[in-house]
């Protein structure tokens, strides 16, 4: 936990969190970027201070508050009905980090995000990890793990999805792919990501 | 001035006693080309204006609000409105800002106003007060604010009518001021928010002893004032706060006057308001509230391309007299002109008076969107 001036600004360990540190890396200082349910702002927070022009939108109360202790420009609403009013292009990037599995309608929010931002991130727990596939098989039940740490009853998430899934609506969208990147709790996954990584991250644009 | 508190006030949060001044200019030009003259400014301060003269945040009352933001008049027993909020470590910090609170021009409360004496007649304006427009508030507030030598404000914040003038501070003066707080509030009057003011100017007019607004002292239209307030004290409170306060429960008092204790609450709220407030301010300060837009959706847009200040713009989910939508449109324009801007939506019960009730998550959001405003360790983006 880092302190700052308005107490904790870091609310979890980011060298835990490889995308972040990923996506931190990839976002050049001057940028415009929208962070789509930017939870705590811990991702918004490393790009301010790298100087991106960085603002969220974030549902959860507490949430919002965090964002602005941290002095992070904040929409408190949600992402299914706050974006018409965003011009084409508007945004170097549109960063969807663990949200689009939340989201009603993952395909509109997409598609809405192509239109005002130059690139879109996407990153989403990885559904078809081996951990997952032998949990079901074996137990029977809806996994719980320690990036989806819910269970049925009390998940966020209304979509499940693997990196292949992503794949295919990618290519049944015809929406072109600028990169792709695995990753588990410690590090960047090379070899059959589908099977070993934990998130999924892809850096998507419109058109072919 | 800063203030000392008296042996009545011991609060180290406090600002203490104070008393409202008043400032007087030659004439202030209003939109319609009309000119007020003498023009005089009913106004109070909190904290120290530093040297440089950047430390000023200029607060912005609501409708029957006047300059007594903070603190304790001589012998009173409550405090100014926005007291939970202005004071030493306080959301407005007078230890570290300089807080000006004047009464708007159009009022009844020292301002120039309906009830000023004109030279001419020897007697008050009445209704041959000129009209008076929001953005004439903030007009004469910037004269005010000069006259303290201040060239840029630290910030202009208000609730409600406060917010709409905190508003029209940003389109009209960008140059001088650093951050924008807009709290239940809008860009313009819906027509519920019109129908609501038109009824209780009806009711003013209704008086017999309206009198075309030009009545004496002693037979004032005060039942048509009440009502009027009475009509504006339901808007002010949710479904939930009425129902958890006043249920279905008896009245207090006479039961010949109402059946219920919502009834007497509105009854009181509207005795107690002909004491203090003057019918022909009612109708001046209302009409400008409906008369005053920006507009919405790309109208609004347009209106805002031009503002230099962060804003910090707080809704409340309660509030049906100004609903949470009207502040993410003004949020919605901001964005689009990349304009920086935090937006909250509080789920605080109490309604559209929410901003005037004591929060610990309003007075943090507060004072952190304040503290931030020189981030050395970010790039304010815009």
């Amino acid at each position: 936990m880092a302190e700052g001036k308005n107490g904790n600004h870091i609310d979890i360990d980011v060298s835990e969190r490889p995308d972040i540190l990923y996506i931190e890396k990839m976002i050049q200082s001057g940028q415009r970027v929208l962070d789509l349910g930017c939870g705590n702002g811990e991702l918004m927070y490393l790009l301010k201070k790298k100087g991106v022009r960085v603002q969220g939108i974030e549902k959860d109360d507490e949430c919002i508050i965090r964002c602005v202790k941290k002095g992070l420009y904040v929409h408190h609403g949600d992402i299914d009905d706050g974006l018409a009013h965003h011009l084409d292009q508007s945004f170097d990037y549109i960063i969807l980090n663990q949200t689009i599995q939340q989201t009603l309608n993952p395909g509109d929010i997409i598609r809405e995000c192509l239109r005002i931002g130059k690139q879109v991130i996407v990153v989403f727990p990885n559904f078809s990890h081996w951990q997952i596939r032998v949990s079901v098989l074996f137990s029977g039940r809806t996994p719980v793990t320690k990036l989806m740490p819910f269970h049925w009853y009390d998940t966020p998430n209304l979509h499940f999805l693997s990196s292949q899934d992503f794949e295919n609506f990618l290519e049944k969208d015809k929406i072109k792919v600028i990169r792709r990147s695995f990753f588990n709790e410690k590090r960047e996954i090379k070899i059959l990501p589908n099977l070993f990584a934990t998130l999924a991250l892809f850096v998507i644009q419109a058109g072919n | 001035m800063p203030t000392t508190a008296s042996s009545e006030h011991k609060d180290p949060q406090s600002v203490g006693i104070v008393e409202t001044k008043i400032a007087r200019f030659d004439s202030l030009t209003l939109d319609n080309g009309e000119i007020i003259s003498p023009l005089e400014i009913a106004y109070e301060t909190y904290g120290v204006l530093s040297e440089k003269k950047d430390n000023a945040i200029l607060v912005c009352h609501a409708l029957s609000g006047d300059a007594h933001a903070a603190g304790f008049h001589e012998g009173d027993k409550r405090p100014g409105w926005w007291d939970f909020y202005i004071g030493p470590g306080k959301a407005f910090d007078t230890d570290k800002y300089f807080i000006i609170s004047s009464n708007v021009i159009g009022g009844c409360k020292g301002s120039s106003g309906p009830l000023t004496i004109s030279s001419a007649t020897n007697k008050a304006y009445r209704s041959s007060f000129p009209f008076v427009s929001i953005a004439d508030m903030v007009r004469a507030q910037e004269v005010l604010v000069s006259s303290f030598g201040i060239e840029t404000l630290f910030a202009v914040a208000g609730g409600s009518m406060g917010g709409m003038q905190a508003l029209q501070w940003s389109v009209a003066y960008p140059e001088k001021m650093k951050n924008c707080i807009v709290m239940a509030s809008t860009a313009e009057h819906s027509a519920q928010q019109i129908a609501f003011n038109e009824v209780g100017r009806q009711a003013i007019l209704a008086d017999p002893n309206w009198n075309n607004g030009m009545y004496e002292d002693d037979t004032k239209p005060s039942k048509g004032l009440a009502l009027a307030r009475m009509m504006g004290h339901i808007t002010y409170l949710s479904d939930e706060m009425m129902r958890d306060k006043f249920g279905r429960k008896p009245p207090k008092g006479n039961i010949q006057t109402t059946d219920f204790a919502v009834g007497s609450y509105l009854i009181y709220q509207g005795e107690s308001f002909v004491d203090r407030f003057d019918a022909n301010s009612y109708i001046y300060v209302t009409k400008a509230l409906d008369h005053y837009s920006l507009g919405t959706g790309k109208e609004l847009t347009k209106a805002l391309s031009g503002v230099k200040c962060r804003f910090l713009v707080v809704a409340y989910t309660s509030d049906w007299l100004y609903p949470p939508y009207q502040s993410e449109e003004i949020v919605k324009s901001l964005e689009v002109n990349a304009i920086p801007v935090i937006f909250v939506e509080l789920n605080n019960p109490a309604g559209h008076d929410s901003f005037l009730l004591q929060s610990e998550e309003q007075d943090s959001i507060i004072k952190d969107f304040l503290e931030f405003t020189d981030d050395p360790d970010g790039v304010i983006y815009g």
